[in-house]
């Protein structure tokens, strides 16, 4: 496996670790803002040398140089590879924007170590190939959210009882596989993802975290999509084809139920979750179709929805910041006191759902492809789910910043940081749809080397069970 | 060399307004102001430079004979070991070389219409930035050759007509008709979308050279089977249906009017709601295999056109009635395109244009004319009552005047068999599953704020 020049991996999850001491031992808010600040650039940096450090290696995989965790386990934990490289950069990107997009007013009640500690264990989870580690980490991530649920004074058995079948069926799925029980462990395996990405019916939790927890929070557990993250990584190599593409059918029922769920909700983070929820299930189809075309396009929408919807949540975040909770029920008119917001709301909204010139639309070209290639009238269901998210989007667009204008006290309009944010993120959604052949070469290259590593891991498997076979009938 | 010309020329038609949306866009997003002034002179600099290049282009193929002239821009994304491409293709032919002009003469026009009808309004930059984004969508459909790049311009249309639709936001009602209008729009592209992959499937390629045969337009022949013929064919007419207005989706064109009259005119009297009827003219080789999608586009364009005839007869509002005019007119235009009258479609859609956009920017002084030659005559109008008010039964003609003020009752029927119950469905789902999570949670209602919630607002807290 080749060697990356530094280690950019093991710095990656160092730092924010390092921020999140130092900023739990400050009293003042707003150095703690700015230590977070400073510890989130500097984790994207290091993601983005990664990546850079790992596309001129021009390999498949990678592992850090000085590798200590190699060293202390004998084994490569965390590696870089054609799936995480891009992965981690928009991981590390999301936070410093949530940051970025904090106002002064908020930055009491919002809790910078835990977001620190949160995202030094998400780009862990994201950095990690080995099997155990990945559970061990996804297991971990549930903690901050579920103690920032207690702190706030809310109730968590809905969290908890989800994430106790999630932990449960992790640990006896991966077990299972481990004692040569593919079937089953996969089954187990298969649950756990599919109730971390919040499939019908298992995706209650994702609404009930939504209205408890702070925004940032829910947003930051659940736009990396660390459960189709471990699909991917758990599922795909063993999972026979029906398999995964019955998930496929899975997602896709959730990604038009969750596309109808938010046309009819009246609060704006229900909304959002649903719309969310629609948008993941997507990107679940393609990955799960298995075929070069439908994980291109899979894995193309994972960064296009993790960029939109981002944006798009820290946009509605930033609105909720100013107006308090927003209702859906009634029309705000906030157009002109926020004029950046909404045409950042809507530009984000529309990147999500793939309009054309923005970053979403390839992907969403590929995956809507690869889907019919597969079940040619199934797959039209991705287009509907497309159609219901995109009326849902133009539907909270109309609510919240049309209307009889609102007459506000002082002037609402976005701050610099909000700014610097928006325009990121802009350059970045606009940028990768008028030039979207690197990104989605690579994710065709990623597509293939995963496809080839999942035959080579079924075919020595079989190799490995026809052998025991004919051992087994030798003896007798 | 004369190649060399072509691109350089066919490249400025598409690039011209590509340019204006991308100034005016990047300004609106970043809070610079522009003054009106400046935004007038980009819109007219950016409509004379395509018009100019379009009429250019339209010289040299008369000059030269040639009839149909690629524009290759390249793959925009290119996977080669699947044989998947986006290819985006320009092609000037006798069906996009007309439409093209008429969208920059009409577009120009509007512009400078616009730059005296919105002076000094609050949203006079919204209008333009939606107006370049209009403009980008109707060339690029025009020009495409190939059905994603058709796809793309057509999606821009939607967008900003819909946007236009609720230009004045502070009111509730051209904003809940500008959802109803992108509702259909979506409906409508949903359609597109399908029949798009379809003839990819079917072809291997989406190029219209390919898929509607080799000769130019209107002589190619599509060479796909009857009945897939007939399965994308009923698509791309429900995509045309709910662009062009036609029945069963009429409801939205008069719900159109409520943007400014500039939008109004350029939109649903001129150009968007010939958007349908430009595709079908596009596809017009894939009708020509099944005689029941022919038959079916026939039928759908009479009963618009019928309808429109009727409905527009009690409209109350001078908009409306024009929009329900324009209904008609692209009825008739859709079963020409039916019979395989393709030319005469053509010229009617340039003339029906025209002839529309006059009539609504004339549409607001024209009260006022009324009241002027009213007094000036003495005494109101009269009008003689019609040829078939002295024939047709009063109930009969009742129960037309109320199938009319109802717009047949297409809207309320889409509602009540569609809509709702889709809605109730939902909200029904929605309910159960508030009720699980309180369940789980012990809670009363965990969706009903508290009210430290309810103060979360930044003004109350400053």
């Amino acid at each position: 496996m080749s060697e990356l020049h530094l280690p950019w991996l093991e710095l990656s999850v160092l730092i924010p670790i390092f921020g999140a001491i130092v900023t739990a031992r400050l009293k003042n808010a707003g150095y703690s803002r700015l230590v977070c600040l400073v510890s989130c650039t500097a984790t994207l940096l290091l993601t983005l040398g990664e990546w850079v450090d790992f596309v001129a290696l021009k390999s498949f995989a990678a592992h850090d140089h000085w590798d200590v965790l190699a060293m202390m386990f004998q084994d490569q934990i965390f590696v870089i590879d054609e799936l995480n490289a891009p992965l981690l950069p928009l991981a590390a990107l999301l936070c410093l924007l949530t940051v970025l997009s904090t106002l002064r007013t908020k930055q009491r009640r919002f809790a910078f170590h835990w977001m620190l500690i949160s995202e030094a264990i998400l780009l862990a989870t994201l950095s990690c190939r080995n099997a155990w580690g990945i559970v061990l980490l996804l297991v971990a991530a549930v903690f901050p959210v579920w103690l920032e649920l207690r702190q706030r004074g809310r109730t968590t058995q809905v969290f908890t009882f989800h994430m106790a079948l999630f932990v449960a069926a992790l640990f006896i799925g991966q077990a299972l596989v481990d004692l040569g029980y593919l079937f089953a462990g996969g089954a187990f395996l298969t649950f756990a993802g599919l109730l971390r990405t919040g499939i019908v019916p298992l995706h209650c939790w994702m609404t009930d975290l939504f209205e408890k927890a702070s925004f940032g929070t829910a947003l930051l557990f659940v736009a990396p999509m660390t459960g189709a993250y471990a699909m991917m990584r758990l599922v795909l190599p063993i999972a026979p084809e029906w398999a995964l593409q019955s998930i496929a059918i899975v997602s896709l029922i959730t990604a038009v139920y969750a596309g109808g769920m938010a046309l009819v909700q009246t609060e704006a983070r229900r909304f959002f979750c649903y719309l969310f929820l629609s948008h993941s299930s997507l990107v679940l189809v393609g990955l799960e179709l298995a075929t070069p075309i439908g994980l291109t396009g899979g894995l193309c929408v994972w960064l296009s929805v993790g960029l939109a919807l981002g944006g798009f949540g820290l946009t509605l975040r930033c609105v909720e910041a100013r107006t308090g909770q927003i209702d859906l029920k009634r029309y705000h008119g906030l157009y002109e006191n926020m004029p950046t917001l909404a045409a950042f709301f809507l530009l984000t909204g529309l990147a999500s759902i793939g309009f054309p010139g923005t970053i979403g639309f390839i992907g969403t070209e590929l995956l809507i492809e690869g889907a019919v290639d597969v079940y040619p009238l199934v797959g039209m269901a991705v287009v509907v789910a497309a159609a219901l998210n995109g009326i849902a989007i133009l539907q909270a667009y109309f609510k919240i910043f049309t209307g009889t204008r609102h007459h506000e006290s002082f002037c609402l309009r976005s701050r610099f940081a909000e700014k610097v944010a928006v325009m990121i993120l802009t350059v970045l959604i606009i940028g990768g749809g008028l030039y979207p052949q690197l990104g989605v070469a690579s994710r065709y290259h990623a597509a293939s080397e995963l496809l080839r590593d999942r035959s080579d891991q079924l075919n020595f498997k079989q190799k490995s069970r026809t052998a025991f076979n004919t051992n087994l009938n030798h003896d007798h | 060399m004369l190649n060399q010309c072509f691109l350089i020329l066919g490249l400025m038609v598409v690039v011209s307004p590509a340019v204006l949306l991308a100034v005016l866009g990047t300004a609106s997003l970043v809070g610079l102001k522009i003054s009106e002034q400046t935004s007038a002179r980009l819109t007219q600099t950016s409509v004379i430079t395509g018009l100019t290049a379009s009429l250019t282009i339209l010289g040299l193929m008369l000059g030269t004979g040639e009839r149909h002239v690629p524009i290759e821009v390249g793959h925009w994304v290119l996977i080669p070991e699947e044989s998947f491409h986006f290819h985006l293709k320009f092609v000037f032919d006798r069906l996009s070389v007309p439409f093209a002009i008429l969208s920059f003469v009409l577009c120009g026009t509007i512009g400078a219409f616009t730059n005296n009808y919105l002076h000094r309004e609050r949203g006079y930059h919204r209008f333009f930035v939606l107006y370049a984004l209009f403009l980008l969508g109707m060339i690029v459909s025009s020009l495409a050759g190939t059905i994603e790049t058709l796809f793309l311009g057509w999606e821009l249309v939607g967008l900003s007509s819909a946007l236009l639709v609720a230009y004045f936001h502070d009111r509730k009602n051209p904003v809940r008709n500008g959802q109803h209008v992108w509702v259909i729009y979506r409906i409508a592209d949903a359609a597109f979308l399908i029949a798009a992959l379809t003839l990819h499937h079917l072809t291997g390629a989406g190029d219209f050279d390919e898929l509607m045969g080799t000769g130019p337009w209107p002589e190619g022949h599509a060479t796909i089977s009857q009945s897939h013929a007939l399965f994308v064919g009923l698509l791309l007419l429900l995509a045309a249906a709910g662009k062009s207005a036609l029945v069963p989706f009429s409801g939205w064109l008069p719900r159109a009017m409520e943007g400014p009259t500039p939008s109004s005119a350029i939109f649903y009297g001129a150009l968007s709601v010939h958007l349908g009827a430009y595709l079908l003219l596009r596809v017009s080789p894939l009708l020509e295999l099944s005689v029941v999608l022919s038959t079916a586009v026939i039928l759908i364009g009479l009963s618009s056109a019928v309808f429109g005839a009727v409905a527009a007869r009690v409209q109350t509002d001078i908009k409306s009635a024009l929009a329900f005019a324009s209904l008609t007119q692209v009825g008739i235009i859709v079963a020409e395109i039916g019979f395989g009258l393709r030319y005469i479609a053509l010229i009617h859609i340039i003339g029906h244009a025209c002839l529309r956009t006059l009539q609504l920017l004339r549409a607001p002084t024209l009260l006022h004319d009324y009241n002027d030659f009213e007094n000036a005559i003495g005494e109101h109008l009269t009008h003689e009552p019609s040829f078939w008010s002295r024939w047709v039964p009063v109930r009969i003609r009742e129960w037309v005047h109320c199938l009319a003020l109802y717009r047949g009752f297409m809207d309320d029927l889409l509602k009540a068999f569609v809509v709702r119950p889709m809605l109730r469905l939902f909200r029904w789902c929605d309910g159960m599953e508030r009720r699980w999570t309180n369940f789980l949670s012990g809670e009363s209602d965990p969706a009903e704020p508290t009210k430290m919630e309810k103060r979360e607002s930044l003004e109350e807290f400053v």
